[in-house]
Order: C-alpha cells, then structure tokens, then sequence
C-alpha cells in the first residue's frame, strides 16, 4: 500500500510554474529520496506534500486527501523538517521537544502528562534527553539534528519530511544521523521523504530515487535504475562514474576532467 | 562563548519572587508619601479589607482617606498600566520575533499622542476629560492603520514593523503640526506626553479594569502559540498553527491592553522592553512563563517607578515616564551589550 501517492501537482511560485504535474509514490515504510540540480524543484515538492503551498493536482497520505484536511489534522499525519531551522537560542531542548505536540493540542489547550512523556520517550530515543535542560543556542550540529528529529517524533507522524537532514554535518555525522532516521523508519512504520544532495548516500539509504529536472520527473525507481553514468551526467552536466560499493549499491563519484582539455587560465 | 546565561528559576520559584516583590513594592508605596502613616496600622488597615479579617485600624479619619482615595487608587491604576504595558511589549516580542518591539510600536504611541493632542488643543474646555478616550482611540486607530497598511498580501512581520515605523511617524507629525500652531497648549500635551499617575482615581481603575480583563487574558492564553511562532512561520504551519491568525488576535489584545493603560497614564515608555527582558532572564524564553510574570513584574515595577516619581522632588512630581526612562535606558543597553556578548 502506498503511504503518499502524488498525482499531477504543479506549483506555480510568483507566476513561474515550477512544478509540471509531478507524479511518484512511496509505500507504507518506505524511504524516498528526491534528488536533481539545484533548482528542480526538490524543496517545492516537499512543502507542498507538507501543505505549505497552493498547488493543483492531488497528495494522498495513507488514503487521505491533503486537500481535504486542515492545519493540525495534517500536522498530526506529517512532519516536516526545512533545510534551514529556526531555532530559538534559548529554548532549552526539553521545551523545543514538546513543541512536536502541537498538533494534539486543542486551540486553548496546553501540554498534559502524556504530551510530556511522549516528548521525553521521543527525546530518549534520540538520545537527546539527557541534555534536556541546554539551551538551543549550544548545541552542536550533530546534536541540533538530533534534537529536530526528537520533536519531529514526538509529533507522532506517518510521514517524515526531510530538506537535507545532513546538510551541513561532517561524514560521521552525515552517517549517524542517516542510521538514525532509518532507524526511526523500520521500528516505528514511519514512510521517509527526504532531500539528499550526495547520490552515494540517497542510494545506500532510500529504496526508491525519483530524479527532479526543471520541475518534472527525470528518472524514478530504485537506486540502481535512476543512478546510471548516462543519466546523471545529462540530468547535472557532470562528468561521473559509477560504481558499486561493497555492498552493492551503486556509488557515485565525480571525475574532474583531464587537465589538458581546460581552457587555460 | 557564553554557554549559559546563569540559572533559570524554576517556574514556582519565579511567580514567588514575582508576587514577593509586586506585594513588597505595593506595601513601600502605601507608607511612602507626603502624609507620614503609621506602618503597622496602615498595614492593619490595609489587612482589615481582606474578606473575612476585621482588625482594629490605628489610622484616624484623615489617615485613612490618604490611603485609600488617594493612595491606593494611584498604586491600583499603576499596576493596571504597568502590568498592561508589560504584557502588551511581550506580546509584541512574541508575534515579532523581535526582542526590540515595545507596547508603543506600530503606531500605538503615536496614535494616542494624536488622540491626546487634538483632544486638548480643539475640545477646549472639555478637553482635558476627554483626553482617555481621545488617546484610547488614537491608540487603536494607529495600529489598526500600521497592521492595515503593513499585512499585505501575507507578507512578514518586518513589513508589518516598518509600516507601523512610518505611521507613526506619520501621525506624530500630524501631531507636531497640530501642536506647533497651538503653543499656548504646549504645557498641557508635554505634561501628558510624559506620563503622569497623579489624577489617578477608582473611576478610573473601573473604566479601564473590563478592557485590561480581556485584553490580558486573550493574551496569556495565547502563550504557547507565541512559543510555536518562535520556530518561525514554516514550522508553526506544520505543525499545524496559523500564524496570520495568531498573530492578528495577539496585536489586536496588545493593542488593547496598551491603548487601556495609555488612556489613564500617557506615554510611559521602557516599561514594555525592559520588563519582559529581565523576566526572560531569569525565567527563560518560553512565553508560557514570559507573560505571566511580566504581568506581576511590570506592575510591581510600575509602582516603584511612580513612588519615586512623587517622592523624589516632593513636593512636586516626576513625570513617571521620565521615571521609567531613567531607568529603562541603562538597562535597555546592558541588554544589547549582553545579547552582544551571546551571539559572538
């Protein structure tokens, strides 16, 4: 069963028609990653499958129009993660945590015994509780992704949504908290779409690649289908290989070109 | 770097601290004054109207008209106005995002300085009663003219912001103008301009209290959604808020709650920065708490600052804005030195 089935959405931002009638799916479980250029329109997507665009064209999350619900009705299917997070320097961790129970709050209400533990099981998980009482502003950015993730939890969602989780981590980081959020996939049913910039990890990590360019599908299917030396190098104007890592999965690398056929400079 | 900003009191804590020092401040106001009372019988007195307490009072007829129609009148107006004036800068802080806003921005003190102005200079005789209603409404209209011209299309808080900078400086030309051909009434706008709590009476508490009621509770229940806001519109979409909404419902209270406490004290500036900024600090930023306590802490801050602004060249009177200026000056630039300091 598919857990998000998009059909023919296009946006259009400032007149500019971004998204042509986009179409994929993932199933229940599953891990898509979005991948393309800068400019595709990866990020587009994402928000408007998170409800934060005007778009045409339908976004079912487990058999639910999008359209059809409101603000914490869809908040209480999907979380979503931007690339660039604000986060408040002085809110402490805990309070930040607890925030993920939005959506399960009535409009007066506030945050009750279960709310609080949820958060707390949300922060244990992620191994973010025991800095519980630290400020936002101190936090490394291995913590800081740890830290988003615990209240992306603690909000209880089918649907993950993810703009560049490893954006600007270092390789170990870049790992941790991919194992971290597939960890999250397979023990709590939590159907992953996410942004990844580094082919190599997107095909380590996602079963299903959909390829963006200029607003439109490209490519889309498993790692091995989507990551070919042909398609790539149309698709980014790159000169790559690829390989296969030891597990099998298709590995990226980028070539530069030979010197001597550089324009001098 | 500065890891910490020292300890946040636990919540219990805070409020204690808070009602301590808005209890303590009262009391200094009730024996401070011209007329010299007695501290233990105006305390016995003051315990005497406690709802089931009767306790012999020590104070004679006179003594007790100085303290409950003229003092306690003056320290209930100003807990109102500074409670008001608190909660209205938090909330402001809040639905901004910006630590710099004020109860008198979007064109709040502006409006009323207008209201007051005009309601001086072209009302004559009648003017100086309908000076409260004239600010009250000059207060409102000027938010409602910046929040109007400034919510376009969706757009964001800074464009709200800068519209209320240019409405108000809009409307205090407007005002300058209106002024500059009446000088004879100069005396009286600049008086009022300045903030004063003297004519403070118990009518005026009761006009303003259903106001400060409403205003004040919209506002403290909307402290959590201040706290999701503080994530940034994107998030507190999905997560399910609507920022538009919240925002609009929160500037409208503030705007009530500021426009109340301006009606009966005039422009009492500092009050809305400084209070919820020493609040954060000790407490934290969550609004849940921020509001709450710069409630009690404006109030009890307001109190003092008036004691001293009727005590210091006794027997003649500070203006309380001069008063709350002296003050909220030095603090506001050991706030920007100090925010400095964590953001290097």
């Amino acid at each position: 069963m598919n857990a998000i089935q998009v059909a023919g959405v296009t946006v259009e931002l400032d007149r500019v028609r971004v998204l042509h009638a986009v179409s994929c799916a993932v199933s229940s479980g599953g891990w898509l990653a979005l991948i393309g250029p800068n400019g595709a329109g990866k990020t587009t997507l994402l928000r408007a499958v998170a409800g934060l665009l005007p778009h045409r064209g339908t976004i079912r999350v487990d058999q639910t129009d999008l359209g059809a619900l409101r603000g914490r009705g869809r908040a209480r299917l999907i979380a979503y993660l931007p690339q660039v997070p604000v986060l408040p320097p002085d809110l402490t961790v805990g309070e930040y945590v607890l925030l993920g129970r939005t959506p399960h709050l009535g409009y007066l209400g506030a945050p009750g015994r279960g709310d609080r533990r949820k958060a707390a099981e949300a922060s244990e998980w992620l191994d973010v509780a025991r800095f519980a009482g630290r400020r936002l502003g101190s936090l490394s950015g291995g913590e800081r992704q740890r830290v988003r993730l615990a209240r992306a939890l603690a909000q209880e969602p089918r649907v993950l949504l993810l703009d560049e989780p490893t954006g600007d981590l270092d390789i170990g980081h870049q790992q941790q908290v991919l194992e971290l959020i597939d960890d999250l996939r397979r023990s709590r049913g939590v159907t992953v779409v996410s942004i990844l910039h580094d082919l190599t990890q997107a095909s380590q990590y996602a079963g299903h690649l959909v390829l963006l360019a200029a607003g439109r599908v490209e490519a889309a299917g498993p790692p091995a289908a989507v990551l070919t030396e042909d398609l790539i190098s149309r698709v980014y104007a790159a000169r790559v290989t690829v390989t296969a890592d030891p597990a099998g999965y298709p590995v990226v690398t980028a070539v530069r070109p030979p010197p001597s056929s550089q324009p001098s400079r | 770097m500065i890891a910490t900003r020292g300890r946040r009191l636990r919540p219990a804590w805070a409020y204690g601290v808070a009602v301590a020092f808005l209890v303590a401040a009262t009391l200094v106001s009730a024996l401070v004054g011209a007329a010299d009372l007695n501290p233990i019988a105006t305390i016995t007195a003051l315990a005497d109207r406690i709802p089931f307490v009767h306790l012999p009072s020590g104070l004679d007829s006179l003594d007790r008209a100085v303290l409950f129609e003229i003092r306690l009148p003056r320290i209930t107006v100003a807990i109102m106005v500074g409670g008001l004036l608190s909660v209205a800068g938090a909330g402001y802080q809040g639905v901004f995002r910006n630590p710099l806003v004020d109860s008198g921005m979007l064109g709040a003190s502006a409006g009323a300085g207008l209201g007051a102005t005009l309601a001086i200079v072209y009302l004559g005789s009648a003017g100086p009663s309908a000076v409260p209603v004239a600010a009250f409404a000059g207060s409102l209209a000027g938010v409602a003219m910046a929040y109007l011209s400034g919510a376009v299309g969706g757009s964001g808080t800074t464009t709200l912001l800068l519209a209320g900078v240019a409405v108000g400086l809009f409307l205090t030309a407007v005002q300058t103008y209106v002024l500059q051909r009446s000088t004879q009434d100069l005396q009286q706008v600049y008086s009022w301009l300045l903030g004063s709590l003297s004519g403070a009476t118990w009518q005026q508490a009761g006009e303003i209290a259903p106001y400060a009621a409403v205003s004040v509770a919209i506002v403290l229940l909307h402290g959590r959604h201040l706290d999701v806001l503080s994530v940034g519109d994107e998030e507190a979409r999905a997560l399910g808020t609507h920022p538009g909404r919240v925002r609009l419902i929160v500037v409208a209270a503030c705007a009530l709650a500021a426009a109340s406490a301006v009606a009966v004290s005039g422009l009492i500036g500092f009050v809305g920065i400084v209070v919820p900024h020493v609040v954060r600090r000790v407490a934290g930023p969550s609004y849940r708490l921020v509001l709450p306590l710069s409630l009690l802490t404006g109030a009890g801050f307001l109190v003092l600052a008036d004691t001293l602004a009727r005590t210091v060249v006794s027997p003649a009177e500070l203006p309380i804005g001069v008063v709350t200026a002296l003050v909220g000056s030095p603090v506001f630039v050991w706030i920007l030195r100090s925010t400095n300091a964590v953001r290097t």
